[in-house]
């Protein structure tokens, strides 16, 4: 829409202003807050800024000619669109009388109506032909189908092109829009086509679309953190690995899954399935652990942690993992756990939320261990600090009994002898 | 089972089931006896029927449309020939403030069950006073029902429905339709009110009725091999109209021309294309276009008549305008 530039009050007692010069002539490109002229009133001369962006239209005020205050001196236009005609200009539309008889036919327009006798004066509607005389139209021309479908998919009809009659915007047109024109502040149309194409999800991803859309919309998740120093079990870690000999290495993971699967058997709550209105509890601590794979995610299980050693365990997930990426998983293993742990330490993550895999009652995210500074006895020192995220279905358990669960994790790892033990 | 018959053997079916089969039932009107009719539809009935049950009428509309109003208000099931729908001008008071307001004003004493059959259309040279179409008119009246078949099948099946009416029925024939022929299913009987789509389509509902609906299929022929695939919905009856297969089509094609034979201003298809507009807006690719006669008076001469009514090409423009 075009923007009517006025003379601007610069001063309560400005009663008119003169522009001393242009900068910009009329078909130029102007951005807001560009000057675009200088006024000189009584008191000084001032650089005038465009408060609106667009195209200098029209400048009405001659340099050197003073303008009473609140007079138009320029309009600024969209690209593209026409001055406003001016209300003292004297209007020069074109629209005229058309012809009463239809004008599809070539030949029907020799057939003079005047003609017929009884036919004078016998339109009972005062002419105005449509489409081609009628004036421009403000604003945007559209369908109202194109209407409601923009509407409905959001998109901006002022960014459509119209390939309809006198440039109409119809239905495909909207169908076929790919994105709107990016316009850059300097004036320059970039229209980069977005080229949108749909690939089928696969089973899993669609099985994963189901499981965490069925878990978010039924299981009232809440989320507990916490930040656990893990100095210790990285030292106690080593030294584990320092004496296998067998080529077993045990994970940060590795110590994580046994301290779940202690702390599950004091909590037995986060071991349990949510199912109507009674809690199924489990006595084996199975716990699966995500595995992210080229496909997708699997968290396929480790049966029993509570009674397995820590090797067990490594041995057990090193196993999983490699039979995971070599898609040679049984069914059982990934549908008998009862709790699960979502571990994105190795990439450099602080902390994150997971969704509570189903039936679960609750999932553990860990992320990176990390140098940090934290004060000890009053001194400040450097320690490794792993934050972990407990993600809680409410159904089944309240925030205070989540502290304490997580916590028990947290003591258990900042004390990893107790793994063992 | 479906026996091929003109649009006259049809309507004349109708009317000798009608005498055959209902005691109360007689017609009336201008020449339908010995001489069997203008447009022949009663030949051979006054042999068979006799004067009591058809009987010719002086050429007074009025007089003999008042009097099948008074024998209908009696308990008989008059059919009545008006010869064609420009001289019911003349019985216009008795269909509009007669037939169709006694069963209100008489607070359902009495109920007028009359079928009158009439004539609509232009194309045939016969000037300016016989040839327009009032078909439109009559819709506007509450109390009256509009029928305006566009094939033997719809007048048959239509005119079967009329008989059971308890109120009158403008039965509106087209002059240039008695000659043509179609297939006529055995029993068929078609209830007022509903529409009936010609030919499906996707692209444009070209809606229309009586012999406008010829037009219009041969328009949609003529625009399938330009790739543009459009619907033809035939109304068969203005008054009831059947809004909801209008609707359906418009919101399937998302365009419509609306096509009728007589003067566009004030003509029934306004009213079509208001309701469209109403109830379809959201769905409206492009405004509707309507295809009508011009605002003269039907010229005598062949080539003025055929300029001054709607034709094939016509429709084909007015869809083009709008794809």
């Amino acid at each position: 829409m075009a923007t009517t530039i006025v003379m601007p009050q610069m001063g309560y007692d400005m009663r008119e202003g003169t522009v001393v010069k242009w900068y910009k002539n009329e078909g130029e490109q102007v951005d807001r807050g560009e000057i675009i002229a200088d006024i000189q009133t009584d008191k000084a001369t001032v650089e005038f800024e465009a408060y609106v962006g667009g195209v200098l239209g029209k400048i009405y005020a001659a340099e050197g000619v003073a303008i009473p205050v609140g007079e138009t001196i320029a309009v600024i236009t969209e690209p593209g669109e026409d001055v406003p005609v001016e209300e003292n200009e004297s209007v020069t539309s074109s629209v005229e009388s058309s012809e009463t008889l239809s004008t599809s036919e070539p030949d029907k327009d020799n057939a003079d109506s005047s003609s017929i006798p009884g036919s004078e004066n016998s339109t009972p509607v005062s002419s105005l032909s449509t489409e081609e005389h009628a004036s421009p139209v403000e604003g945007v021309r559209a369908s109202p189908l194109a209407r409601r479908l923009a509407k409905e998919r959001g998109i901006d009809l002022s960014t459509v092109n119209g390939s309809g009659p006198g440039g109409r915007i119809v239905e495909k047109d909207i169908d076929g829009y790919n994105g709107a024109p990016v316009v850059v502040a300097s004036g320059i149309n970039i229209t980069q086509a977005d080229a949108v194409t749909t690939e089928p999800l696969s089973s899993m991803r669609q099985a994963i679309a189901r499981v965490t859309v069925g878990s978010k919309t039924t299981a009232p998740h809440f989320y507990v953190t916490s930040e656990i120093d893990m100095l210790k079990a990285v030292a106690f870690r080593q030294e584990i690995n320092d004496v296998l000999t067998d080529g077993t290495r045990v994970s940060i993971n590795d110590l994580i899954i046994k301290a779940a699967a202690l702390a599950l058997k004091k909590f037995p709550k986060f071991n349990a399935f949510f199912k109507d209105n009674t809690l199924e509890f489990h006595s084996s601590m199975n716990i699966g652990i995500a595995i992210a794979l080229p496909s997708g995610l699997m968290v396929p299980g480790i049966n029993n942690c509570e009674l397995r050693t820590l090797s067990d365990i490594a041995k057990a997930s090193s196993d999983l993992i490699s039979r995971a990426n070599e898609d040679n998983l049984t069914n059982e293993e990934y549908t008998a756990t009862t709790f699960s742990i979502s571990n994105l330490g190795m990439f450099d993550v602080e902390s994150f939320s997971a969704i509570i895999f189903p039936p679960h009652a609750a999932v553990l995210a860990v992320g990176s261990v990390k140098d940090q500074p934290v004060v000890r006895n009053g001194e400040l020192g450097i320690s490794k600090i792993m934050k972990a995220t407990l993600s809680v279905d409410h159904r089944v358990a309240d925030g205070a009994e989540a502290a304490e669960f997580l916590v028990e994790i947290k003591s258990l790892l900042e004390s990893p002898v107790l793994l063992v033990v | 089972m479906s026996t091929e018959m003109t649009y006259r053997q049809a309507i004349c079916q109708g009317l000798t089931e009608a005498l055959d089969e209902d005691p109360r039932a007689y017609l009336m009107g201008e020449d339908i006896g010995p001489y069997g009719g203008a447009f022949a539809v009663t030949q051979g009935f006054w042999e068979k029927y006799g004067p009591r049950r058809i009987k010719d009428s002086p050429l007074s509309e009025s007089a003999f449309v008042g009097a099948g109003i008074g024998s209908a208000m009696a308990g008989l099931r008059p059919i009545v020939e008006i010869m064609t729908i420009n001289f019911s001008l003349l019985a216009i008071d008795q269909i509009v403030n007669h037939a169709a307001k006694v069963r209100y004003m008489s607070g359902d004493q009495f109920s007028v069950p009359m079928i009158i059959r009439t004539v609509t259309g232009a194309g045939a040279s016969v000037a300016a006073t016989h040839s327009q179409s009032f078909e439109g008119w009559y819709a506007s009246v509450p109390g009256l029902y509009v029928v305006v078949p566009s094939t033997p099948e719809d007048a048959l099946g239509l005119f079967r429905s009329c008989r059971e009416l308890m109120d009158p029925v403008m039965f509106v024939e087209h002059i240039l339709l008695y000659g043509s022929r179609g297939q006529v299913s055995e029993g068929v009987k078609i209830p007022l009110g509903k529409a009936d789509i010609k030919k499906e389509g996707s692209d444009v509902t070209i809606i229309s009725y009586s012999k406008m609906v010829q037009n219009s299929l041969e328009a949609a022929a003529m625009l399938e091999n330009d790739g543009i695939n459009a619907e033809v919905v035939d109304l068969r009856t203005l008054r009831p109209l059947d809004v909801e297969t209008i609707i359906k089509s418009v919101k399937k094609t998302h365009r419509a021309v609306v096509v009728e034979e007589t003067t566009k201003f004030g003509g029934f298809a306004g009213e079509v294309v208001s309701i469209i507009q109403q109830e379809a807006f959201d769905y409206l690719d492009a405004p509707v276009e309507r295809v009508a006669g011009e605002e003269v008076p039907i010229p005598y001469s062949m080539p003025l008549e055929k300029l001054a009514i709607p034709d094939t090409q016509r429709i084909v423009s007015a869809v083009k305008k709008l794809i």
